[in-house]
C-alpha cells in the first residue's frame, strides 16, 4: 500500500495524470459545448475513433504532421456534420444516432485498416506522425512545478487552452449566449429570432473539433500508433464528465481530473500482484460511483429546493 | 385509403429505401477497397445460400440477437435507454459456464438450471443502471454502458483466474459438462435447440407487450410517463421492472448462444449481440413476431460479410458498417415524413368531398 501511496504523491504521477486526461477533457469540452445547446452527443466515441485513424492516415499518406491533422479534423467534422443532418434535420433520436455513429466508427476503422494495411489489429506498419512535446521555457528549470507541467504532448497544452476558450465562447461572445440560451428553452430562443437548428449545428461541429483533437491525441501523441477500438470507452466517460461539471468549462475540467485519476491509478496499480481485469475495471466503476454522487447531491439540493 | 394503409404503405416504402441506400453503400464501399469486387460481392449476397451448412450459421447467428433485440425492444419500449443488453448477455454466458462447470446434475436439468442462473445473472447487471436511474436519475445510458465494460472485465477475470484450461495455449475456460449443451436439431449444422426457446420467447414477448396488464402499462409509460402518472400508473416501477425482464432474456441469450454453440468459453471480449440487438428491434419496429426475421436478416448480413472475408479482401467489419448506416436511416423519423403528411391530407380531403357529395345527393 505505501508504494501505492508514494506512487500517487510523486510528480511522475501528476506528470502521467494530466497525460491521461487529455482524451477525456477534449471530448468532455466538446460535449459540455452540445448540452449547453440541448443536444446529447452520443457519438464522441465514434467520432474519436474515425478522428484517429483519420490522423494516422492522413499523415502517413500527406507525409507531415499538417496532413495528418487536416485529416484527422476533416474526419470529424465530416462524421459531426453526419450526426447533426440526421439528428437536427431528419430527426433521429440523438441516443439512436450515436449509438449508429459509434457502431459504424468501430466497423469502419478496422475495415479501412486492413484494407490500407493488411492488418486489423494495429497501424503500425504505416509510418506515423506524432505531435510533438513541448518544454515550456522557464517554467521547465522549476524543481516539481517543471517536472509536472512541462515536456507534454502539445494537444495537451490545446486541450488546457481549451478550457479557457469555452469559457470565454459561453460567457463573453453572443454565439455562446446563443448556444446557451438555445439549450435552455428553445422555443423562447426561437422567439427572440436565433435560429435554433443553425445554432445547433455550430454546437455540434465545435463539438466535432475538440473531439477529434481528443482523437488524434490517442493515436499521434498517447500512442504513436492506430490500434483497433482504442478509444475504449473515453467518449462515453467524457459524457459522463460533461453531465457531472454540469458542462460549466471548470465543472468539466474538474470532473474529467476525478475520472483521468482512476485511469493513472490503474497504470500505477499494476505494480501490485492484482489480476490486471479487476484493475482494468477501475476507470468505468469510478464513473459509475461518480456519476452517482453527483446525482444523490443534484437530488437532495432539488429536494431542498423544493422544500 | 385510410391512415393504417397509408402508414403501413410509407413504412414498407422507408424499409425499401433504406434497404436500398445500404445495398448501394455495400456495392460503393466494396468496389473502392477490392481488387476483386465481383468476388466479394458474390461471397457476400450469394455465399450464404451456397450449403446447408451456411444457410444454418444464418439461423444459429439469428438466435442470440433475437434474445437481445427483445431485451432491448422491452427496455426502449418503456422510453429507457440502456444499453445493458451486452451486458446482461455476456455476463449470462459467464454465470451459464461457471455453473455448468461446477455443477454435476442430470441431463435436462443442467442446462435448465443454466440458463435460469444465466437470466437471473443478467436481470441483476441490468437492476444496477435501472436502480440507479429510479432513485437518483443517474443517466442511465452512460451507466449502462460503463457497466458493460465492467462486466466484460470481470467475465474475462473468472475465467482467467477460475475456469482456464491450462493446456491451452490462447484464452479458453475448461471444458463444459456434457449433460448441459443444447442438443443440436438439423444435422450438418449447429441449429440447435435454443433456437425453439428463442422463438418460443418471442410470442411469449408479443402476449406480453400486447396482452397483458403489465404490457398496457408498459406501453402507456413508455409513451407518457406523466400520463401514466396521473392515471395511477407506478410508471418507475414500470421501468425498473422492463429493464429487468429485459436483462433476464438477454442474461438467458448469453447462457443458450454458450450451451449450444461451443463446448468452453472461449470470447476474449464482449461480443457485442447486445449492439446488434438494437438495429434488430428497430428493423422490427416494437412487434416481436417480426423479432425472428429481422435477427435472420441481420444475420444474413454477417454470415454474407464472414464469408466475403474468407474468400476475397474485404473484411468482416463491413456488417458493423452496414449495422451502423441501418440504425442511422431508421431512426430518422423525418424521413419520407413529408410524402406521409401528403397522402394522409388526400385522404382527407377526398374523404371529405365524398362526404360533401353524399350531402348534396342527400339534399
Amino acid at each position: 500500500m505505501s508504494i501505492i501511496l508514494k506512487n500517487i504523491f510523486s510528480t511522475e504521477f501528476v506528470y502521467m495524470w494530466i497525460r491521461v486526461v487529455t482524451p477525456i477533457l477534449l471530448p468532455a469540452l466538446g460535449a459540455s459545448i452540445c448540452n449547453q445547446a440541448g443536444v446529447v452527443n452520443l457519438g464522441l466515441e465514434g467520432i474519436m475513433l474515425l478522428s484517429a485513424l483519420g490522423g494516422v492516415l492522413g499523415g502517413a499518406f500527406g507525409g507531415s504532421l499538417l496532413a495528418g491533422l487536416a485529416a484527422g479534423l476533416g474526419t470529424a467534422l465530416l462524421a459531426s456534420l453526419i450526426f447533426a443532418y440526421f439528428h437536427l434535420n431528419l430527426q433521429a433520436d440523438a441516443v439512436l444516432c450515436g449509438t449508429a455513429i459509434n457502431t459504424f466508427a468501430s466497423g469502419a476503422t478496422v475495415l479501412m485498416l486492413f484494407t490500407i494495411t493488411g492488418e486489423k489489429g494495429t497501424s503500425s506498419s504505416l509510418k506515423s506522425f506524432s505531435f510533438p512535446t513541448v518544454n515550456i521555457p522557464i517554467i521547465e528549470d522549476i524543481p516539481v512545478v517543471g517536472k509536472i507541467l512541462s515536456g507534454h504532448n502539445l494537444i495537451t497544452y490545446v486541450a488546457l487552452l481549451a478550457i479557457f476558450l469555452v469559457w470565454f465562447l459561453f460567457y463573453k461572445t453572443p454565439l455562446g449566449l446563443r448556444i446557451r440560451s438555445v439549450g435552455e428553452n428553445p422555443d423562447a430562443a426561437s422567439s427572440v429570432g436565433i435560429h435554433v437548428r443553425r445554432v445547433r449545428y455550430i454546437a455540434i461541429l465545435l463539438c466535432g473539433v475538440l473531439t477529434g483533437l481528443g482523437g488524434m491525441y490517442m493515436s499521434m501523441g498517447y500512442l504513436g500508433m492506430f490500434t483497433r477500438d482504442m478509444v475504449a470507452g473515453r467518449g462515453f466517460i467524457a459524457l459522463a464528465a460533461a453531465a457531472m461539471g454540469q458542462s460549466t468549462p471548470l465543472g468539466v475540467f474538474l470532473s474529467s481530473m476525478l475520472f483521468a485519476f482512476f485511469d493513472g491509478m490503474s497504470n500505477t496499480l499494476q505494480l501490485l500482484a492484482l489480476p490486471s481485469q479487476i484493475i482494468e475495471m477501475l476507470p468505468y466503476l469510478a464513473t459509475i460511483l461518480g456519476l452517482t454522487l453527483y446525482s444523490i447531491r443534484r437530488s437532495r439540493r432539488q429536494r431542498t429546493l423544493a422544500a | 385509403m385510410n391512415n393504417r394503409k397509408i402508414n403501413l404503405l410509407v413504412d414498407s416504402m422507408k424499409l425499401l429505401l433504406i434497404l436500398l441506400i445500404a445495398l448501394v453503400l455495400v456495392a460503393t464501399i466494396i468496389f473502392s477497397v477490392s481488387k476483386e469486387p465481383a468476388n466479394a460481392l458474390y461471397n457476400f449476397f450469394i455465399g450464404p445460400f451456397l450449403s446447408p451448412r451456411r444457410i444454418g450459421n444464418i439461423l444459429e447467428g439469428a438466435f442470440p440477437l433475437m434474445f437481445t433485440s427483445l431485451a432491448v425492444m422491452l427496455i426502449f419500449g418503456a422510453g429507457q435507454f440502456s444499453m445493458i443488453a451486452e451486458g446482461s448477455f455476456f455476463i449470462g454466458s459467464t454465470a451459464a459456464m461457471a455453473l455448468s462447470i461446477s455443477l454435476g446434475l442430470p441431463a435436462v436439468l443442467h442446462p435448465i438450471v443454466c440458463i435460469l442462473g444465466g437470466g437471473a445473472a443478467g436481470a441483476l447487471v441490468a437492476a444496477v443502471p435501472a436502480l440507479l436511474k429510479r432513485k437518483w436519475q443517474v443517466s442511465e445510458v452512460v451507466t449502462s454502458i460503463m457497466m458493460n465494460y465492467v462486466v466484460q472485465f470481470f467475465a474475462i477475470y473468472l475465467v482467467t483466474y477460475h475456469y482456464r484450461e491450462m493446456s491451452s495455449s490462447s484464452l479458453a475456460s475448461l471444458k463444459l459438462a456434457d449433460t448441459s449443451l443444447l442438443p443440436k436439431l438439423v444435422h450438418g449444422t449447429n441449429i440447435h435447440l435454443g433456437g425453439v426457446l428463442a422463438i418460443l420467447l418471442c410470442v411469449f414477448c408479443w402476449f406480453f407487450i400486447y396482452r397483458s396488464k403489465f404490457g398496457f402499462q408498459l406501453r402507456v409509460t413508455g409513451c407518457n410517463p406523466r400520463f401514466a402518472h396521473y392515471v395511477g400508473i407506478r410508471e418507475s416501477g414500470v421501468m425498473v421492472g422492463a429493464q429487468l425482464i429485459a436483462g433476464c432474456i438477454a442474461g438467458m441469450g448469453g447462457s443458450v448462444e454458450l450451451l449450444g454453440m461451443y463446448n468452453r468459453f472461449k470470447w476474449t471480449a464482449s461480443p457485442g449481440y447486445g449492439w446488434t440487438g438494437i438495429v434488430v428491434a428497430l428493423l422490427a419496429k416494437d412487434n416481436p413476431l417480426m423479432v425472428p426475421l429481422s435477427a435472420c436478416f441481420i444475420a444474413y448480413i454477417n454470415t454474407g460479410a464472414n464469408i466475403m472475408a474468407m474468400n476475397s479482401d474485404v473484411s468482416s467489419e463491413m456488417a458493423q458498417i452496414i449495422q451502423g448506416v441501418i440504425m442511422l436511416l431508421i431512426a430518422s423519423g423525418a424521413l419520407l415524413h413529408r410524402w406521409r403528411q401528403k397522402l394522409v391530407v388526400e385522404a382527407a380531403q377526398k374523404e371529405q368531398a365524398q362526404a360533401a357529395a353524399a350531402e348534396a345527393a342527400r339534399a
